[in-house]
């Protein structure tokens, strides 16, 4: 039964500051998308270093064909507002493969660079983090997929009955909609949650479609799994909806085994239904993903446990995610 | 000696009354496709820059969504990275609102598009006036016209020490800001960009967006009028320059020019008039006159006579779009043109409101801009064409040729950053320790 579930592979290709940033990260991205993963990771904070994360991805979005593209998005000093319609602009321009990974910014220092609150505790931003998450669905979910109608005879471009005023209040901000941005192709892009702590872990189950995690064991994984689909749950949420991914940093020179130890780790934590897939965080970035493509997923293939090629276009159809209908279509037609 | 070089660049035709969408010709305003055909075809034709504008609030009209425009734009910064990867050469300008942003995330991200456009990357500085627009914001609110220019010149001046806070020589700087809008510090973490200070064009026309430009932008994006009016304003923008320690070439005026070409200059006119019928049509003709008017007028048929009750002067009925200054006036105005002539509101419209700047054939098109740029009415021009995606082709195809042959317009890039193109001097770092 387990043995049907799919294995979703992902890696961080964060590469550093340098003017050679655009092609050192097009060659890690080709690198992964010729093994045909589910989507990268760009690490980012608010404070840097280096270039913006979702700059650079949207930079690598036209040379590339299929992978996924996630960048870290910080929540704490950006405007809710602008990050889902960059975000947004990030899946029209990758043409359905854009996520996002959500972050906040707890230091002092991240504070001050803006100067306009302090940092708060860090579960206040988390619980803030959940409220950007729920706006921006809201706002990508703000016009509906039919709300361009181009009506000549009435001289209407849209419909304005799809087009939806989403009048959110959070705790810290408001929002009054619709995006200005129409509804990507994915519907929404994907949210990525980092819950390798506990601050971010009931944000995960609330809001994510892939969590990452960490694990020391098999059976560790399982309860952290179980917990977010819990959470899930307790959300109203779809647990078969929420992906959960054993992410750990590899040096593949020293990991014991190498390669083929890291695959036989992977397939035994997937197959016990401990993960549902894995990410793979370098620790040197060509090397180690170079081996990993090369080494570790041709043996996943090997076993029968890994796409050889992938079979649809989206970041969505890549983890087997249905595209949401939008929120309010659906309240348009219980109407 | 060498002729006066023209500067073009080309506006991406997508949120905008003059954009005709029902038109066969008319593909998406959103996909990437559109954006990528625009681009390559002016980088193609060699242009300076492409330029994105913004919206942060979707219109309404009476409380309700406007719908009889293109609606719906990507966010620009994201774009213009995108169409890094599918040029080579051209600029890439984005318009970013300074009312609703901060200096430290904007800066950054202008630095990373510089980076990954190895020296191509412009801001657009433009402010904001409305609650409305606040909506959408944590910062919300509104601000008078004095605050807004006021928040727009701090806002800027910090984005440049965040820019010069890291050296040439690639040494990471700290950097500390401290005014009346905005005290930050912190370290900057992108390295010197390509540009070290990325191109900055100003939108506007008034008092203080000139004195704004004259003090520190490098581009004004202003209003085309007649070649009179044009040099007037020239004129008045250059001379205030040296007050700043500027020269007059430091800063370039570029207007945003609508054209029609054609077979002749008589085709050309004849164009022109299908595409005023397609940009008015009869709902944006009532559309139009409710703007002025501040009033519901859709029980007035667009082929009939004018309205004769007086426009609300106190009127909300339009937002997230500027006002009309002097209503009563503009409603006297056109009444009396609709009574000389005897036009009905739909034509009234169309011969009152954003007629093309350039009308003829690419000979008599190539000759009207020369004339403006040799006369120091403008440096160059940003073209907005009517349609996406293909709305530049003719153009390029068409009188940049004739630009290049009366040798006022670059035959090759000789340059690889915006500021090369554009003939401006590199930047002097101004950064250190605070």
């Amino acid at each position: 039964m387990t043995s049907d579930r799919p294995l979703h592979l992902a890696a961080e290709i964060a590469s550093g500051a340098g003017p050679d940033a655009a092609r050192r990260t097009l060659a890690l991205a080709r690198l992964a998308e010729a093994a045909a993963l589910d989507f990268l990771t760009h690490d980012d904070t608010f404070a840097g270093p280096g270039l913006d994360a979702l700059a650079v991805l949207a930079r690598i979005a036209p040379e590339t064909r299929s992978v996924g593209l996630v960048p870290t998005v910080t929540t704490t000093h950006t405007e809710p507002f602008h990050v889902q319609a960059a975000v947004a602009t990030l899946d029209w321009v990758s043409r359905g493969r854009a996520g996002w990974r959500i972050a906040v910014s707890p230091t002092g220092a991240e504070a001050r660079l803006v100067g306009r609150r302090p940092a708060p505790p860090t579960a206040e931003l988390w619980q803030e983090a959940g409220e950007v998450a729920e706006v921006s669905r809201k706002l990508w979910d703000s016009w509906e997929d039919d709300a361009e109608i181009r009506d000549v005879t009435t001289g209407r471009f849209v419909d304005r009955r799809k087009l939806h005023h989403v009048d959110f209040q959070g705790a810290t901000f408001s929002v009054k909609g619709p995006s200005i941005v129409p509804r990507p192709p994915q519907g929404n892009p994907v949210t990525v949650v980092d819950a390798t702590r506990p601050a971010a872990r009931d944000t995960a189950a609330h809001h994510a479609d892939v969590a990452l995690i960490s694990a020391a064991s098999a059976e560790e994984a399982a309860a952290l799994r179980a917990e977010l689909h819990r959470g899930a749950r307790a959300h109203g949420r779809d647990p078969g909806q929420l992906c959960v991914l054993l992410s750990s940093t590899v040096d593949l020179d020293v990991y014991e085994g190498g390669a083929g130890a890291l695959a036989e780790l992977i397939a035994g934590w997937h197959g016990g239904g401990a993960v549902d897939g894995f990410h793979l965080v370098p620790a040197v970035g060509e090397r180690d993903l170079e081996r990993f493509t090369s080494e570790t997923v041709a043996r996943l293939r090997e076993r029968g446990l890994f796409r050889t090629d992938y079979e649809g276009t989206t970041l969505r159809d890549h983890l087997g995610l249905a595209r949401p209908v939008s929120q309010y279509a659906k309240a348009g037609a219980s109407a | 000696m060498s002729r006066k070089q023209i500067r073009l660049a080309a506006h991406f035709p997508g949120v905008n009354s003059t954009t005709v969408w029902a038109d066969p010709r008319s593909g998406s305003q959103i996909d990437f496709s559109s954006f990528e055909h625009l681009a390559r075809t002016a980088e193609r034709g060699l242009f300076d820059f492409f330029f994105l504008a913004e919206g942060l609030r979707l219109r309404e009209h009476a409380g309700r969504i406007h719908d009889l425009d293109v609606v719906g734009r990507p966010e620009s910064i994201t774009v213009l990275n995108a169409l890094a990867a599918v040029t080579d050469r051209l600029g890439l300008a984005a318009t970013v609102n300074a009312t609703f942003n901060e200096p430290y995330e904007l800066a950054r991200r202008l630095a990373s598009l510089d980076h990954l456009s190895a020296g191509r990357a412009a801001w657009n500085v433009v402010t904001s006036s409305d609650a409305f627009t606040g909506e959408n914001f944590r910062r919300g609110g509104y601000l008078d016209r004095a605050d807004r220019y006021a928040r727009a010149a701090e806002f800027l001046g910090a984005v440049r020490e965040l820019w010069d806070s890291r050296s040439p020589g690639g040494e990471p700087g700290a950097f500390a800001h401290s005014g009346p809008q905005f005290r930050i510090e912190g370290s900057f973490p992108v390295p010197r960009s390509p540009q070290g200070q990325p191109v900055v064009i100003q939108a506007g026309d008034s008092a203080e967006g000139r004195e704004f430009a004259a003090s520190a932008a490098d581009v004004i994006f202003t209003r085309h009028s007649t070649l009179e009016a044009g040099r007037e304003f020239y004129a008045d923008v250059k001379g205030r320059l040296a007050r700043y320690g500027r020269e007059p070439g430091d800063l370039k005026i570029m207007p945003g020019v609508t054209y029609v070409l054609g077979d002749s200059d008589a085709d050309a006119q004849e164009r022109a008039a299908g595409i005023r019928r397609q940009q008015v049509s009869p709902q944006n003709a009532i559309l139009a006159l409710e703007q002025v008017w501040g009033r519901d007028l859709s029980g007035y048929d667009p082929d009939g006579p004018l309205p004769d009750i007086d426009p609300d002067p106190d009127s909300t009925l339009v937002q997230g779009r500027v006002r009309v200054a002097d209503p009563v006036a503009v409603a006297r105005k056109w009444r009396a043109l609709s009574e000389a002539k005897g036009l009905s509101i739909r034509q009234t419209v169309i011969e009152s409101t954003g007629r093309q700047s350039f009308v003829g054939s690419p000979a008599t098109v190539a000759a009207a801009l020369e004339e403006f740029v040799a006369t120091d009415a403008a440096d160059g021009f940003i073209l907005v064409p009517h349609l996406t995606p293909g709305g530049l082709d003719d153009f390029v195809d068409q009188v940049v040729p004739l630009l290049q042959e009366r040798g006022v317009f670059r035959t090759e890039y000789t340059g690889t950053t915006l500021r090369s193109h554009l003939g401006l001097p590199d930047p002097v770092w101004k950064g250190g320790t605070p």
